[in-house]
């Protein structure tokens, strides 16, 4: 196991609030360590609406999703921050005053405070709820491609019809002996230069295009060995494969969150709105994931949750300190800390 | 004098519009008749009255796939068509159909009273 990582706040989710959370830690003096499952930062604005355009930030008339984004990371360029990103908390541990966190990565983090800002739970692959595609998932079904050199002349089924679903067709059928791609209608998600790279592979005979089809079951032995494929009218055709790919987008899931012992109230935690903090000392939700009465899932909501919440984690950090209040605009200490010269 | 119960009068007449009566009919068959008001989705029409077998995880963006539903055959013609972000999103649904709508981008008016709206068995 790797040395264990000391930080004054361990903040999970890289989403806006994560982000502006490093902030209002960073300006009182807090270090910290910042962990998400995406493999970018920016939560919800840069996974699913990078390019929409956002009216409801204090004094941004308009911004989009990414931009909103890349200016946070702007503002809290000062502190530094380690992201780690790919990784999923799965567990936290009390031990006493501290915390301490295992990450998928098997890195372990030691913190007085965690910050949960994980919206409504990292982003996981759709998994169609069939029985047996369950069954063969890593046995023959993948929903992400971590060597592609494993599907050299093998033969391959690609089910969807966005961006992923697009880029491996083309890269694929490089190296597989076929690929075979289904989608459930004509026209398809992704950029137009890789779809109409993915159709003249189509026309020279390196892939088979079936649309106005969805995956309906899978068969094998130990590995999966055929797809079952139906189309609108529920009429069924089997295509023999040596793997499977899926590629049916990201979903929320609260996942390991739900084992925490922290009070839930569907599918958010209960905290207080004194200082975001949940039913265990040091451990604080804020934005989309915390719940109180009367809460809005705001982009805005969550930055005044984040300011307060780190109030509290300097107290449990700096026990013997004292926390004086300051203004950005006249406290030369925020000021430096911030690298203004 | 007058004015008060011309104006209760009117607020009735308004209530008696601004409602549509819609059932949702789970996948085990249980059906939920429920009145929905007018400017609401038939998503958020679900989600406040705790209707189960529509999740919304995204709130009604458009952006989630979890609120998919099956229009009764007699309706799909009256809806508003779809739009695009609406047919790309479906993209991510289960075991989509024809009549398969997300319906978080259905708003209710007193056209749909009466509409018919069936849960798949999972949203994905
Ligand atoms: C289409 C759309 C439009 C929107 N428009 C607006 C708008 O106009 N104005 C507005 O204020 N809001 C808007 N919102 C809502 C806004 O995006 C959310 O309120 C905001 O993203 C919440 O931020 P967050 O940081 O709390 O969570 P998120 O942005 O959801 O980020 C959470 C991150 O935590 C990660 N995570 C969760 N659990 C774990 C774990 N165990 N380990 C590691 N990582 C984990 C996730 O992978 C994710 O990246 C919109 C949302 C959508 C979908
Ligand atoms: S609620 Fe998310 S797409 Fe309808």
């Amino acid at each position: 196991m790797s040395e264990t990582i000391k930080t004054d706040c361990l903040i999970i989710g890289a989403g806006p609030v994560g982000l502006f959370a490093v902030f209002e830690l960073g300006i009182l003096g807090l270090d910290s360590h910042v962990v998400d499952n995406l493999d970018k930062i920016g939560g919800q604005c840069a996974e699913l609406y990078p390019d929409k355009p956002i009216y409801d930030i204090p004094a941004l008339p308009e911004c989009t999703g990414l931009s909103l984004i890349e200016n946070l990371q702007k503002q809290i360029k000062p502190f530094n921050t380690p992201f780690h990103l790919n990784e999923r908390i799965d567990e936290i541990i009390n031990t006493g005053d501290l915390w301490k966190l295992k990450t998928t990565g098997n890195k372990v983090f030691e913190t007085p405070n965690i910050f949960i800002a994980g919206g409504v739970g990292s982003f996981e692959p759709r998994k169609p709820p069939i029985e047996n595609v369950s069954k063969y998932e890593n046995k023959g079904i993948q929903y992400s491609i971590p060597d592609k050199n494993f599907y050299k002349d093998k033969k391959i089924i690609i089910f969807g019809g966005g961006d992923s679903a697009l880029d491996w067709t083309v890269e694929l059928s490089k190296i597989a002996s076929h690929v075979t791609l289904v989608h459930r209608r004509d026209e398809f998600k992704a950029a137009n230069h890789t779809v109409n790279l993915m159709k003249q592979l189509v026309k020279e005979g390196q892939v088979d295009l079936i649309t106005k089809n969805q995956i309906s079951d899978v068969k094998g032995s130990d590995r999966v060995e055929k797809a079952i494929i139906k189309d609108n009218e529920g009429n069924e055709k089997i295509i023999d494969c040596d793997e499977i790919l899926i590629f049916y987008g990201l979903k929320m899931e609260l996942g390991p969150i739900n084992d925490w012992s922290l009070n839930l109230n569907e599918k958010q935690i209960e905290v207080n709105t004194e200082n975001f903090e949940t039913n265990l000392s040091g451990v604080f939700a804020m934005g989309d994931i915390s719940y109180y009465p009367g809460k809005l899932k705001l982009i805005l909501s969550g930055f005044h949750e984040a300011a307060l919440a780190a109030q509290k984690a300097f107290i449990r950090a700096r026990p013997d300190e004292t926390l004086t209040f300051r203004y950005t605009t006249s406290s030369s200490d925020i000021q430096k800390k911030l690298g203004v010269k | 004098m007058y004015l008060i119960p011309l104006s209760n009068a009117f607020l009735n007449i308004l209530k008696k519009i601004s409602m549509a009566k819609i059932k949702y009919i789970e996948f085990s068959g249980t059906e939920h008749e429920i009145d929905v008001s007018s400017g609401l989705t038939v998503m958020e029409g679900a989600i406040k009255n705790k209707i189960p077998g529509i999740d919304a995880d995204c709130g009604g963006a458009c952006a989630c796939a979890t609120c998919h539903v099956y229009v009764a055959k007699e309706w799909i013609e009256k809806l508003p068509p779809k739009e695009d972000s609406e047919e790309d999103m479906l993209d991510f649904a289960f075991d989509v159909k024809d009549n398969s709508r997300l319906s978080c981008q259905i708003t209710v008016s007193d056209e749909l009273d009466g509409l018919v709206v069936n849960m798949p068995e999972k949203q994905f």
